[in-house]
């Protein structure tokens, strides 16, 4: 399956991963609705090192949608915040 | 529901209705590479904006840099001839021009993080725009409207994706050129003022108040008392240590 991370672009990821990532990403959607920046920001890390390390970087030309999308790894919350809210994501 | 997937259905969101829009689904491949262009001039010209405001920094780093040096010159001119007050008011205007350069290179280092980021991500974006016009000409000449639904859809969903990352990483980087620019703009003017050149200009002003409000008054004291003891160390002749005050205009 194919993530994307922000910034970064997409990477190909082992199905067996996804039960781990999803955790992690669990425990950032939490971090997100309490408002915690501190481990909003920990667990962004976790689970960015986590996909790069599981996964291979997809190639330039490749032209497919992403599975699963996450944040940049320099993202702030409040980016996160505005991201999910109605705006969207694809500006215009 | 974690934010991985509700991420990509917000993406998957807009692009179908861009789908949604086009009649012929193969009209929309004409259209969207219309986007994908527009969207990759729209990055170059991002990048060169960056680029440009990267480079100000950089001269206003070596400007400031230049003038804490004669600052500095100064203030041993002073503690030479004795003149306490003046080489004290000297390393108060040094220390504001220090503290303006530590914000000014931290700037600098956010601009080149973004410029990089950008020029991955404008490579990025023309190889899959590239892809995108060969797969365009194919799906056309081969499928019917009909058949050409699915290919498109893909395709489509593919660049719409990368587009929007792209243009998220554009808006980024125009928020932190637009921050940077009203304090370089700021600078400039101190700059031109002149005040942060000759400690013997007017003092007072507002330039004087924002320079004090930049001054590390603390480290001013010890670097006082060290000038002190270095010229100390040498024989009591103020005149032939600071050559006078020639250089005082």
């Amino acid at each position: 399956m194919i993530v994307r991370i922000l910034g970064e672009g997409q990477i190909e990821v082992p199905a067996d991963s996804l039960h781990e990532l999803n955790e992690l990403d669990e425990a950032l959607a939490h971090a997100v609705e309490k408002g915690d920046e501190t481990g909003f920001r920990s667990c962004l890390a976790d689970l960015v090192n986590r996909v790069r390390e599981v996964g291979e970087p997809v190639a330039a030309d490749h032209l497919g949608p992403s599975e699963y999308i996450i944040p940049g790894a320099d993202a702030e919350l409040d980016d996160v915040r505005s991201l999910l809210s109605e705006e969207g994501l694809i500006p215009g | 529901m974690g934010l991985m997937k509700r991420f990509s259905d917000v993406m998957k969101a807009k692009t179908s209705k861009l789908l949604d829009k086009a009649e012929d689904p193969r009209e929309t491949l004409d259209y969207s590479y219309e986007k994908q262009l527009e969207m990759v001039q729209k990055v170059r010209r991002g990048l060169a904006d960056v680029a440009t405001s990267r480079k100000r920094l950089e001269l206003q780093q070596a400007q400031l840099k230049a003038s804490g040096d004669k600052l500095e010159g100064q203030a041993r001119q002073a503690v030479a001839a004795g003149k306490e007050d003046l080489a004290r008011e000297a390393l108060n205007r040094r220390a504001g021009i220090q503290s303006q350069l530590d914000g000014i290179d931290a700037q600098r280092a956010q601009l080149q993080a973004e410029e990089d980021k950008l020029t991955v991500a404008l490579q990025r974006l023309q190889a899959k725009v590239e892809a995108f016009r060969t797969k365009k000409e194919t799906i056309k000449a081969t499928y019917t409207a009909a058949e050409a639904q699915t290919k498109i859809g893909e395709a489509v969903s593919g660049i719409s994706e990368e587009m929007g990352d792209v243009g998220l990483a554009i808006q980024r980087a125009e928020d932190k050129t637009a921050t940077m620019q009203a304090r370089a703009g700021a600078v400039d003017e101190l700059l031109a003022s002149g005040a942060l050149e000759d400690v013997t200009a007017e003092p007072g002003g507002d330039i004087q108040a924002q320079l004090d409000a930049l001054s590390a008054g603390s480290s001013v004291d010890a670097e006082l008392a060290k000038m002190k003891a270095e010229l100390g160390s040498g024989p009591p002749a103020p005149k032939e240590i600071g050559g006078g005050g020639e250089e005082s205009k």
